[in-house]
């Protein structure tokens, strides 16, 4: 998430206090990536020092900061330019399965339902958030739900392929305990 | 009030020596006004629960109650008048009668019924107002969207107050946005009192449900129970 561009972002609409940045931040991403007000200064300290906003006390001394023109054209290069690919994030649950898998200490079919409940649970709650958004007519904060929708969606069909990889491998596995004469990949085309 | 009492139920297919388990000892109990949607992969039991749910199947052990009454104790008369009477099914496709409008699809459910054709009509317009859906009432199947198309089903399969919805993939052949208006309108049925129950493998619509059963091999493999509040997801990162 880059919050250097966020904050761009919203200066864009006009100069404001730091502590105003973070609210709005929070506002229109619905509460769903808190941000601390140290990080908030730290971002803003930087865009200052490269010229992409500049900050001016007011009449009780807070500083005011304001979007530059370079700082307008770092904006529109965001917009223009997609989100890298390259960078996955770390993901802890397929961290898991594979340990889970590797470790012989799970099982990992139960890891794997256990793991879908739990999304599936996750994304019954969002989906009650969209229907209230929906109604009350706030487009952004619908996207912003929608991305989180269909992570989860994402997530859960991952888990139903994990799922029908690991019933996949136990039948050709079973096969192969019970015709030890057929290789194994041939038991997993039977299978199917 | 439970409108669907499914108790152990199973169903074994039979094709000469071979045997096929559909369902194995499946129990829900559906209350009024409850959504729920049953998920799993394909094969799991998903539509067999549905078609037992419906007494388009009768199951092989266990019981399906609907209304507090056990639909192997009504003849097949009693059987079809009941199901008639209280079930509503929306399938993969819309099937509206093409040569009549949206409204009179509606209609002919009602006057099914013994509604008199007028009051039928009269019942099927403003049953389609009442779901949003006024504007397209005049209107052939033909000049309908899919999803308008499906939403109509929805409207002929609520027709006359039934208490139950059993809806089978209705959002397969939709894209993501008409699959949500759909799934909308499922949600607005329940607010009035129907109870619902949705198969899908869309885990996007079955979010839409109050909860979701994961069926696996025609064993039920778990279940979600009713949504908690937004404040569990959001802002703590946590799920319950």
């Amino acid at each position: 998430m880059s919050v250097r561009h966020s904050l761009l972002a919203l200066l864009s609409a006009g100069p404001t206090h730091g502590y105003r940045l973070k609210t709005e931040f929070e506002a229109a991403t619905g509460d769903v990536w808190p941000l601390n007000v140290g990080q908030v200064y730290t971002t803003l300290a930087r865009l200052e020092r490269d010229g992409l906003v500049t900050a001016e006390a007011d009449a009780d001394g807070q500083k005011v900061y304001e979007i530059t023109g370079a700082g307008r054209d770092e904006l529109g290069r965001w917009f223009e330019t997609p989100v890298p690919r390259e960078m996955i994030p770390r993901q802890e649950l397929a961290i898991k399965l594979v340990f889970a898998m590797q470790s012989g200490m799970a099982d990992v079919a139960a890891v794997v339902q256990r793991q879908r409940v739990a999304t599936v649970r996750a994304l019954q709650d969002v989906t009650r958030l969209k229907a209230a958004a929906e109604s009350a007519g706030n487009l952004a904060w619908l996207l912003m739900l929608d991305a989180l929708v269909f992570q989860a969606d994402a997530e859960v069909r991952w888990l139903d392929m994990c799922q029908a990889r690991l019933a996949r491998e136990n039948t050709a596995a079973g096969k192969a305990r019970r015709h030890p004469e057929i290789p194994a990949e041939r038991a997993v085309e039977r299978s199917s | 009030m439970v409108v669907l009492d499914i108790e152990g139920a199973g169903r074994v297919f039979r094709s000469g020596r071979l045997r096929v388990v559909g369902l194995d000892d499946v129990s829900l109990r559906v209350s009024a006004g409850e959504f729920v949607a049953a998920m799993g992969p394909s094969g799991s039991g998903k539509s067999t629960l549905l078609r037992l749910a419906g007494g388009l199947e009768r199951p092989t052990s266990g019981r399906i109650l609907l209304a507090g009454r056990d639909l192997a104790g009504l003849g097949e008369a009693g059987l079809a008048e009941a199901l008639r009477r209280e079930i509503g099914f929306v399938f993969q496709e819309a099937n509206l009668l093409a040569s009549l409008t949206a409204a009179e699809n509606v209609a002919l459910a009602l006057e099914l019924d013994g509604v008199k054709p007028k009051a039928a009509m009269a019942g099927a317009r403003g049953l389609l107002d009442s779901l949003g859906l006024g504007a397209v009432g005049g209107r052939f199947p033909g000049q309908l969207s899919g999803g308008e198309q499906q939403q109509v089903a929805i409207a002929r399969a609520v027709a006359g107050g039934r208490s139950l919805l059993l809806a089978d993939e209705p959002t397969g052949a939709l894209d993501a946005l008409t699959g949500e208006s759909v799934m909308g309108l499922l949600r607005q049925r329940c607010a009035t009192g129907c109870a619902v129950v949705l198969a899908t493998h869309n885990v996007r619509h079955a979010a839409w449900a109050d909860r979701v059963v994961f069926l696996n091999d025609g064993r039920l493999a778990g279940a979600t129970g009713p949504p908690a509040g937004p404040e569990c997801l959001l802002g703590t990162g946590q799920v319950r």
